[in-house]
């Protein structure tokens, strides 16, 4: 039935001087409808959003609202069309309070308020700057903010990726209930897990085009990788399986040694050894102390007390430079944190050289071109927009990153949640690369908000609770409930016994 | 409680002003009523120049033609005032602010179409206006109705309030205060206002929030403007005629900017904090002078003044952040 269509784009394409984004997209929702967007990195899924939404112009197709041609300029005028949405970086404006942010908009903040203490957040304070308010919550604010106005569609993009489990909980039952009261929303996410709890229909692009639409249910998951990633899904698969059964057993030798860590108020008496050659995954709640573990472990905050030793040699480091100097290197989740956005892919991954100051002077420009190339062809980067960095996408970004340090030759890495709103092929080349480097004796540490991860890639987890570890988990039995209970700071389960259905949250979907 | 925390910046700067009194008291037994009345006439034109930098810079931009834009305006101002009968002076100052508008928007309009920074397009405006200047008039001269110089000499009598606290309100001052007002402060109660600040703060975050980027923009430039002519037109008032090569207000503009608690980064501060730091600068400057002190070590003094001006800021803030 036509009249069912809420929105309809079809041949959308849009390029760049001669980089194509899109090549022939469409896409077509039903009212009332949660319908899921997929695609791995770089396939267009942004750039399709950007047009939906007016942030940027189509060099060709149409876009129907309501069987009516939809000509709008800018995301001011999609809202008035009823067409609003929600990014992955929150919106609010930074120096002001929420009061102001709301009028900003034109807000109602009734409706505001009803919804943010729906998704859990009781207690708002208007006049507070959006600043100083956490990521998370600031989401949750992003998507109040976005339903207050009851828009016709709903434009959600990687809106849980940076939320702990029991938020996204919230915001996904409120998500849900938007369906239900007969708007439309367009859900992108790269968890298999949300869009099968969730969506009604999916659609996929690959490169640039939309290669198929998916009703959800059983199997469809499988349905939706194989259109995702095309004749590649099988050899992702077999790399899966080889990653994870050929993990070498680490050398017993300590690499980084960390002693009765503590970090006021965050971090209390934490101890563990990182072993060479070994995959150490860290799991935990949001806020629980791994930021601060990891600002300490990487130079960049200073501890209370404890103590740090590197191959059985203390150290102690004032900044970052000190801690590079001794070989560990930072892979933050946020890729802004890590590389000059406006600098080209080798410029990045040069830059640890020539960053040290008894390398200042000339450039040895041939060695570092030799070096370069080596990690950009080892990582797969893809360099068709290699002139800046801004211009990749997420997920070449971060390898950007990680090849940086490689190039250095750092013996231990701190991956910070790398594959946050990555999509599914670039992360497994990531824990791929990750298991490889263990195997070639680097020890890595990986925080992740994925907890699949841990199988995927670690030989070991910690977690930590509260700001202390509370379980070493090895990674044969690290399965996402075993995992979860942890990170809540319940007991692990005797084997045998199995947890009642709704006890863990995040996991009940 | 909050809104003394919200605007600490404003409220140590005032103390700085009073210590500053205090200071100058001592030194300089007489300084009085008249010496204040002195002080505001000579920092009006330093305030309106803030006040248009300020804007400028609360939207994430700056602009270096204020003073070339103060230069032209006052020209202007000065020729159609010369010969013109009295009652002409109003059409005249009318015509003066709309110009300001007009180059404000001029300049806004070349940073939003051409992409080229801001601060590359102003420099470029800084010569153009003052080109535009000589052309109006190659040397100082004209005229100024006046009704108009009136304006800022001597005090307002009241009735009923006694002349000892009218003394201390020299007309420069109300001049100033409703000048600002009836522009500032509507702006502030308004989306306008507030898509102002948004787009200094996060120009992308304002974009997906529906606030019109370019035209924001604009706006905000415009205003810089109409704020830098109502300089211009105070040079006219106070001297009785206009000079085309501009005076020291650009740098010192941006001096008060930064003293005054707005973040060059865009998105903070206020007005009022800049406008009080004109009048500790120009305080400082009289009282150094007071004191006999070589003009060239004046220079190196407010330098001094405002580097830990900023940084005792910082550091406060950073202290209030943490506990």
């Amino acid at each position: 039935m036509a009249s069912d269509i809420l929105l309809e784009a079809t041949g959308i394409a849009k390029h760049y001087g001669a980089v194509v984004a899109l090549r022939d997209a469409s896409l077509s929702v039903r009212r009332g409808e949660v319908h899921a967007l997929m695609g791995a990195n770089g396939a267009g899924k942004s750039t399709l959003v950007k047009i939906l939404t007016s942030a940027i112009r189509h060099n060709a197709g149409r876009i129907l609202i309501d069987g009516r041609e939809h000509v709008v300029r800018s995301p001011a005028e999609a809202r008035r069309a009823g067409l609003v949405s929600v990014y992955q970086e929150p919106a609010l404006i930074p120096d002001l309070d929420i009061a102001s942010n709301l009028r900003l908009t034109a807000t109602p903040v009734e409706p505001f308020m009803n919804w943010v203490r729906e998704m859990g957040v009781p207690d708002l304070d208007l006049r507070a700057t959006a600043r100083d308010i956490p990521l998370a919550i600031l989401r949750v604010l992003d998507l109040a903010r976005a339903i207050a106005i009851e828009p016709q569609v709903l434009l959600l993009d990687e809106m849980t990726a940076a939320l702990p489990a029991d938020l996204a909980e919230k915001v996904l039952a409120v998500v849900r209930r938007q369906g239900e009261a007969g708007r439309s929303v367009i859900f992108i996410s790269h968890r298999m897990l949300e869009i099968s709890a969730l969506c009604d229909r999916a659609t996929v692009l690959r490169d640039g085009e939309t290669v198929g639409v998916v009703d959800i249910g059983p199997g469809s998951a499988d349905r939706i990788v194989e259109l995702m990633l095309g004749a590649r899904v099988e050899r992702i698969k077999r790399e899966i399986a080889a990653s994870s059964s050929d993990a070498p057993a680490p050398a017993a030798k300590p690499r980084l040694s960390v002693r009765d860590l503590s970090v006021s108020g965050k971090l209390e008496n934490v101890s563990f050894d990182l072993m060479q050659g070994e995959v150490l995954g860290v799991v935990a709640l949001e806020g629980q102390g791994q930021d601060e573990l990891f600002g300490v472990l990487s130079g960049s905050r200073r501890p209370t007390a404890g103590s740090l030793a590197m191959d059985g040699r203390d150290v102690r480091f004032a900044t970052p430079a000190d801690a590079i100097a001794e070989g560990i290197a930072l892979v933050p989740g946020d890729r802004a944190e890590a590389l000059l956005m406006q600098r080209s892919v080798r410029e990045n991954i040069a830059l640890p050289f020539s960053a040290r100051p008894r390398n200042w002077g000339p450039i040895p420009l041939r060695r570092q071109n030799a070096v370069v190339s080596e990690a950009i062809r080892r990582l797969q980067v893809d360099t068709r927009a290699q002139r800046e960095v801004q211009r990749l996408s997420g997920g070449n970004q971060q390898k950007v990153t990680i090849a940086r340090w490689i190039a250095a030759k750092a013996t231990t890495i701190l991956c910070f949640d790398p594959t946050r709103g990555i999509d599914i092929r670039t992360k497994h080349e990531i824990y791929h690369l990750l298991r490889e480097l263990a195997g070639q004796g680097a020890s890595i540490l990986l925080y992740t908000s994925e907890l699949e991860e841990v199988q995927l890639a670690c030989d070991r987890a910690i977690v930590i609770f509260g700001g202390r570890i509370v379980d070493v988990i090895p990674a044969a039995i690290a399965d996402e409930p075993t995992l979860v209970r942890a990170a809540y700071g319940l007991p692990r389960l005797a084997p045998g016994e199995t947890a009642g259905a709704g006890v863990i949250p995040g996991t009940a979907s | 409680m909050s809104l003394l925390r919200r605007q600490a910046w404003v409220v140590g700067l005032l103390v700085l002003l009073a210590a500053l009194f205090v200071f100058t008291r001592i030194i300089q037994p007489d300084y009085g009523a008249d010496g204040f009345g002195s002080l505001v006439r000579a920092a009006l034109p330093f305030a309106f120049a803030v006040a248009a930098q300020t804007v400028v810079v609360i939207a994430g931009g700056i602009d270096l033609s204020i003073a070339s834009m103060m230069a032209l305006t006052s020209v202007t101002a000065a020729t159609l005032m010369d010969g013109a009968g009295e009652p002409f002076g109003i059409v005249a100052v009318a015509a003066v602010l709309l110009l300001g508008l007009v180059l404000g928007a001029v300049n806004g309009i070349l940073v939003v179409v051409s992409r080229v920074p801001d601060i590359v397009v102003t420099l470029a405006m800084l010569f153009v206006w003052q080109g535009a200047a000589l052309l109006v008039r190659d040397a100082p001269g004209g005229a100024a109705s006046e009704w108009l110089k009136e304006l800022i000499v001597g005090t307002l009598a009241v009735p009923g309030v006694p002349a000892t606290i009218t003394d201390w309100v020299p007309k420069a001052l109300i001049l100033l205060v409703v000048m600002l007002a009836v522009v500032w402060i509507p702006l502030t109660r308004s989306r306008l206002g507030l898509s102002i600040y948004a787009i200094g703060s996060s120009s992308l975050a304002a974009f997906r929030s529906g606030v019109g980027v370019a035209r924001t923009r604009i706006i905000a430039y415009s205003i810089a403007g109409l704020f830098a002519s109502m300089g211009g037109l105070v040079l006219t008032m106070s001297t009785g005629q206009g000079a085309p090569i501009p005076g020291p207000y650009l740098l010192a503009s941006v001096a008060a900017v930064v003293l005054g608690g707005v973040a060059l980064t865009g998105g903070k501060g206020g007005l009022l904090g800049p406008i009080i730091a004109v009048f500790v600068l120009r305080l400082v400057r009289s009282d150094l002078t007071f004191l006999a002190v070589d003009p060239n070590v004046t220079t190196i003094v407010e330098g001094t003044i405002m580097v830990i001006v900023v940084m005792l800021g910082a550091l406060l803030a950073m202290r209030s952040r943490q506990s």
